[in-house]
């Protein structure tokens, strides 16, 4: 078979591997500044569901919270009552912004932290009330700060997205695995794979640095 | 049963007492594999880290777009391409080296930056002094600039340690029974996926804690201006 021919079911999986970063992103941000502000919440409930959310998350393998997530939870809800049986698509989707969510929430906390007392004293001065100066003072100043680290860990989400593939998602990594079972040509259509993974990941650092560009306004000093 | 151990499916709680003992087998399986992969790691992490400081840009060049490559790609796929594409080349390794493999050369690409970052992290002056004393340029190397640049490589390193901990199940996919392989077998055979994947879980927290502090208590012992290598 010719390679050209295994380029069209490639693009297929290529496709879902898109899909599945963009909502995995989307998500995990949501996520990581909710985490990364509760972490640094007075409030002692909701600091303590936050840590422990980062830490459970990335205390474990990615793996093992897709698998506890598909297998697991099902069990889990038969035995009390409730029907928790998720499709391959929202336990996929739900495990990677779990899991990049908990490490964005480091960053997010980082940043925060990052931006200096006299910012929030001049805030105080100002009388901004503290979420006030959360939203219009220290977030916008802390955001541009969290762009290099989140653009790692959108590369890090899609490099992930390939484990969907063991919930018999078919993402770029099922169809070339289905590929190889059917025609036994496994170094042409893996060469593929990881080149087309390659480009996503291009694809995606310039997409990052054009986002860190947009933001980097938000600055304190720039114009 | 598994590896000679039944398991009691009476209760949970004697279901779990009753697993522990074969996924601690899978645990040190996982363990096997997640320091030979960082070893791997760390050794061609610092041949690339090499190649990529060459002077000659058609010898850094090129180790810079594989280290690009490795780090941007899957590590699924990558394991797949070892397991299925070396043994066409006739390079036949058990499933466990490839795996090992595959997490080491994924990884070194990461550890390639942390020397590379370790090494430059060290000031100009220190340089300018040892070319002031008349150091050659291997002594300077190894008396000067290695020894202040441990301390800031070791904490980097075991961050890397940890994620590669974390990405050993992976290698289920390749048979090598690590900790959640034996899992899911358990769960295969007694319909009761939600114990042996609850506990995987919490052994993982557990290593990645005690590796962790490990790395902290490391990192305080070390000396932060450098460890003398004579």
């Amino acid at each position: 078979m010719d390679w050209t021919q295994y380029l069209n079911p490639l693009m297929l999986g290529a496709w879902v591997t898109i899909e599945l970063t963009i909502y995995s992103t989307v998500f995990g941000a949501i996520l990581a500044f909710a985490a990364g502000i509760g972490k640094l919440a007075h409030n002692p409930l909701i600091k303590a569901i936050s840590i422990g959310y980062i830490e459970i998350f990335r205390g474990t393998s990615l793996l093992v919270q897709l698998f506890w997530l598909y297998f697991a939870l099902p069990v889990a809800g038969q035995a009390i009552g409730i029907d928790l049986r998720l499709p391959p698509v929202a336990a996929g989707v739900l495990a990677l912004s779990l899991n990049i969510g908990a490490y964005g929430a480091e960053v997010v906390r980082g940043a925060i932290q990052s931006v200096s007392k006299e910012q929030y004293e001049a805030a105080r001065a100002l009388n901004f009330t503290p979420r006030q100066a959360l939203w219009r003072v220290a977030l916008p100043q802390a955001i541009p700060e969290m762009m290099p680290p989140f653009g790692n860990l959108a590369i890090q989400n899609l490099k992930d997205t390939a484990l969907v593939s063991l919930i018999s998602l078919s993402d770029l990594a099922f169809r070339a695995e289905q590929l190889r079972n059917f025609t036994q040509d496994s170094t042409t259509i893996y060469t593929l794979a990881l080149l087309m993974y390659f480009g996503l990941a291009l694809v995606l650092t310039a997409m990052m640095k054009l986002l860190e560009r947009f933001v980097g306004r938000w600055r304190a000093g720039a114009r | 049963m598994l590896f000679g151990i039944a398991w009691d499916t009476s209760s949970g709680w004697a279901f779990a007492v009753s697993i522990l003992p074969i996924l601690l087998i899978g645990m040190w399986v996982t363990i096997q594999a997640t320091v030979l992969g960082f070893f791997i790691a760390l050794v061609v992490g610092l041949v690339w880290a090499a190649l990529k400081a060459a002077p000659l840009k058609i010898i850094s060049w090129p180790a810079a777009v594989v280290t690009e490559f490795l780090r941007d790609t899957p590590l699924l796929i990558q394991l797949f391409f070892l397991y299925y594409v070396l043994p066409e080349f006739g390079i036949t390794l058990p499933a466990f080296m490839t795996g090992a493999l595959a997490l080491g050369l994924q990884y070194s690409a990461y550890t390639s930056e942390v020397y590379r970052a370790g090494i430059e992290a060290v000031a100009k002056g220190q340089h300018e002094a040892a070319r002031a004393l008349n150091l050659s340029g291997g002594r300077t190397f190894s008396h000067i600039i290695l020894p202040q640049a441990i301390p800031r490589i070791v904490p980097a390193m075991g961050n890397y340690l940890v994620s590669i901990m974390k990405d050993v199940p992976l290698l289920s996919v390749v048979t090598v029974l690590e900790m959640l392989n034996v899992a899911r077998i358990i769960g295969d055979r007694t319909f009761n996926y939600l114990v042996p994947l609850s506990l995987v879980g919490a052994l993982y927290l557990i290593m990645t804690l005690v590796a962790s502090a490990g790395v902290r208590l490391l990192d305080n012992w070390l000396p932060k201006q450098g460890i003398p290598l004579k």
